[in-house]
């Protein structure tokens, strides 16, 4: 420090003071400051007025809050700041994680998934939708198809009511409305109506299997019946065959059959048969027990249960033992070209390993893959289409992955051990061995175990190693679900989600949530046992 | 490229225990077997597919002899496919790594200090909040993005399904988390006196946020840098739900997977040539910022 620490305390202060206008207060700053904020609050109008065109009331809510808020913590000068920090990030976290987190939660407790997706409004119609039988006496509509300008490309019926001469249009999801303008030509064909395109012969003809796919409700009730065309100029009134009892909650059928509302988000039979589409009920936590309840998934929930811990276990030790190894035979001055082994050794922690995950599928591949070929002299081993030898597969394809790193944080911590602790082992005649396992072991474990538990957790949920490798193959014979002996949870909540066999977010979701609880569960104890958290105060 | 700060920066204080075992070079051979073993098994792979790029056969099978053909011609039809302009992958890619990896380091630094530095109400709260939301992988809500960017789509265009944009800004939802907590037990050890010295003369707070702290901090910022950068080149199941299926906004990973997902046999030395330029921006980034492995990785932990 200068003379200046010796300044009387007055003339001090008056300098700080001085500087503290000069550096944070300054013209400047405040210029760039405004300019920002203005900017980032134009952009929010122009959202809003977007949102507010679009009727979008929860985003206009989101855009308003947040934008007064970040104006509130940047605007005024050396307040607020943790906010000013924090803000950033934040918002991108509360958006795009915690709310999508949230929700998951949500979708956990529901049948959400295909069959399930809509109210029970949107259920009802859709049923009443799907089971139409033309009236047998029912009048003819003159009719157009038509696309409303502005409305894209969606096909809507303009009709005119044979009763009243009324002209009317509508789509799938708009019950008849009435509309004005209708031109005709002189075979008395619509030709126009205001705000509607009329389609000519040619598009109808083109988009024939859109337009056979027009049920217009005639009101908004489905039981009123829809109205349909085949040839784009004439519609003609169905009416479902499921007749829905709007007091009863009941459908029936031709046959006299009654489906009653289950409670699970269908209507059911009394002899069990149920009709699609479902809606979107909260199922509560059958979700959760299905995993031991329901025998489709138990077996392999619990083989895969077990298998990820295996793996994930496995992983750990397998690299960290590696690693750890690698380091303590290359902590050694006397050899040689140290620099050069060590970085060839960390080469695969610098590619990407979702790529070169599939660059290993090949190389297992079990015909034409280069181990089977070349190493093993044409072996047939089934590498990926043999559970065991898939698991083994893994395991191998992880510790390439994953040993770098281990060994590259060893190395770290074993330079980062003092030197006398080599001294006092020899003081106390510990060498070789004893000295490392009784001396330096557990003093490397001190920072290393907390990188272990976050080495466990990745490979926990290590998807893309899974899914680029073996696809969670070969699959279960005694399942129905995509499941396969290489699946880890993770990779099973996508398929279960996302798979080609249905998706079935509400059990997807519910699984996620399990394996969320179990992870940090695990993390929790181990950050504990590991005094990590002591840093946090 | 610079290999030097791999070597420990105790040279000299190696292990004592290996003098006592005599003199210079002798019992040493089994390191280097050990050493030349852990090489071979880290390169192979890799030197595999470099061959299997260059070699013209056209199949899975011809690649296995090594380095005995070498010509560009999988090269050439890697960039000649209009349906999967592997070219354009490569720029989607490395614009959104580059952009989601600086903004990572930016929002996880600032809030790394926040925590580090000022005492607030939650504080505490907020440091274990943010670990267990890293708990939960992102793309365990994939569908809830979808919904989400399907709505926000609707009102703003450029960020609903199908946008890298959008992407992006899921991406920079999980910039906190594991990244904040990595820093801030570097930002810890930083002495506090530093910035005291600096507010004394008068610094204000950003200012010594920018000029004083950022400088110390390089190594942990380096690292999350290359992290995220890595990390964003690896991705598959959140980008798959959130690009859709345009080819010209597809990433890496998601059209090299088409590769192999059918016809593996057929594909692969095409397959071999994409991955190939594929691990060149993470390796350009990784050997660029390698020098701060270690410490930016082990200090916050160490204590």
């Amino acid at each position: 420090m200068t003379k200046e620490d010796f300044t009387p305390p007055a003339q001090r202060e008056e300098r700080v003071h001085r500087a503290q206008v000069r550096f944070s207060g300054g013209a400047w700053s405040w210029v760039i400051k405004i300019v920002l904020l203005g900017g980032f609050d134009a952009l929010m109008v122009l959202g809003l007025l977007a949102a507010v065109a679009k009727a979008s009331w929860v985003i206009v809510a989101v855009i308003a809050v947040g934008t007064i808020a970040v104006n509130l913590i940047y605007l005024p000068p050396n307040r607020e700041l943790p906010g000013k920090y924090l803000a950033p990030g934040v918002a991108f976290m509360l958006i795009f994680s915690v709310s999508v987190m949230l929700y998951t939660v949500y979708v956990g407790f529901t049948n959400y998934g295909d069959g399930h997706n809509g109210s029970k409004d949107d259920a009802v119609l859709a049923i009443q939708q799907n089971n139409q039988a033309r009236v047998p006496d029912s009048a003819t509509y003159k009719a157009a198809v038509a696309t409303k300008n502005g409305g894209g490309d969606e096909l809507w019926l303009i009709v005119v009511d044979p009763k009243t001469g009324q002209a009317r249009a509508g789509n799938n999801e708009t019950p008849l409305q009435d509309a004005s303008g209708v031109t005709t030509s002189s075979l008395g064909a619509i030709t126009g109506a205001d705000g509607y395109t009329v389609l000519d012969f040619a598009a109808v003809s083109t988009r024939s299997s859109e337009v056979s796919k027009l049920a217009v409700p005639l009101s908004d009730k489905g039981a009123d019946g829809f109205l349909h065309t085949t040839t784009g100029s004439q519609a003609y009134v169905y009416r479902s065959t499921m007749a829905y009892d709007e007091k009863a909650d009941t459908f029936t059928d031709t046959t006299g059959t009654v489906y009653r509302d289950s409670g699970q988000g269908s209507f059911v039979s009394a002899d069990g048969k149920t009709i699609q589409p479902g809606w979107k009920v909260n199922v509560g936590f059958s979700n959760f027990t299905a995993a031991i309840t329901n025998s489709q998934v138990r077996g392999p929930f619990l083989k895969v249960l077990v298998w990820t811990f295996v793996f994930a276990i496995g992983s750990v030790v397998s690299c960290f033992a590696l690693g750890l190894i690698l380091a303590l035979i290359f902590n050694d001055s006397r050899l040689r070209g140290r620099r050069w082994f060590r970085l060839v050794m960390i080469l695969p922690y610098a590619f990407p390993a979702t790529m070169m995950t599939m660059v290993w599928s090949g190389l297992f591949n079990q015909d034409f893959g280069f181990i089977n070929q070349v190493l093993l002299g044409g072996l047939q081993v089934p590498w990926l289409n043999d559970g065991s030898w898939a698991k083994v597969a893994i395991l191998v394809v992880n510790l390439w992955l994953g040993f770098p790193y281990q060994f590259l944080v060893a190395t770290g911590a074993l330079q980062s051990l003092p030197d006398d602790v080599n001294e006092a082992a020899e003081v106390d005649g510990a060498s070789g061995w004893s000295a490392f396992w009784y001396i330096k072991f557990p003093l490397l474990m001190v920072s290393l175990a907390p990188l272990l538990i976050s080495t466990f957790a990745f490979n926990f949920n290590n998807f893309n190693l899974i899914y680029m490798l073996t696809r969670g193959g070969p699959r279960f014979t005694d399942t129905s679900l995509d499941i396969g002996s290489t699946d880890i949870l993770i990779s099973m909540v996508y398929k279960v989600a996302f798979g080609d066999q249905g998706r079935q977010y509400g059990l997807g979701s519910a699984f996620a949530i399990l394996i969320f609880i179990i992870v940090g569960v695990i993390s929790w104890i181990g950050f504990r046992q590991t005094r990590a958290l002591e840093d946090i105060n | 490229m610079s290999t030097a700060a791999l070597n420990p920066p105790t040279e000299t204080g190696a292990p004592r225990q290996s003098r006592s075992r005599g003199p210079r070079g002798r019992g040493l051979w089994w390191r280097y077997v050990v050493a030349v073993a852990a090489c071979v098994f880290a390169v192979f792979p890799i030197l595999y597919v470099l061959s299997a790029s260059l070699n013209p056969s056209g199949t899975m099978t011809g690649s296995n002899s090594l380095f005995t053909t070498i010509s560009g011609s999988n090269y050439v039809k890697l960039f000649a496919n209009p349906e999967r302009p592997y070219g354009r992958w490569y720029l989607n890619t490395t614009l959104l790594a580059v952009g989601v990896s600086l903004l990572t380091v930016l929002f996880s630094a600032l809030a790394a200090y926040a925590f580090s530095r000022l005492r607030f109400r939650g504080r505490r709260g907020g440091l274990l909040s943010l670990m267990l939301i890293q708990m939960f992988p992102q793309m365990l809500a994939v569908t809830a993005i979808f919904l989400l960017l399907s709505n926000l789509g609707d009102v703003v265009p450029v960020l609903g399904i199908g946008s890298l944009l959008a992407l992006a800004a899921v991406y920079l939802g999980g910039a906190l988390g594991a990244n904040t907590y990595l820093m801030y037990g570097f930002f810890n050890s930083v002495p506090r006196a530093l910035d005291e010295a600096a507010q004394i003369d008068g610094a204000g707070h950003a200012r010594t946020f920018f000029t004083i702290i950022l400088p110390l901090v390089i190594p942990t910022l380096a690292v999350v840098g290359l992290l995220s950068f890595i990390n964003t080149f690896n991705e598959y199941v959140v980008a798959s739900v959130v690009v859709g299926n345009d080819p010209a906004t597809q990433t890496l990973a998601l059209g090299l997977y088409q590769y192999v997902s059918e016809q593996t046999n057929s594909n692969w030395p095409v397959f071999a040539a994409g991955t190939v330029l594929a691990c060149l921006p993470p390796l350009v980034v990784f050997f660029w910022l390698q020098k701060y492995l270690v410490s930016g990785l082990t200090s916050g932990s160490v204590k």
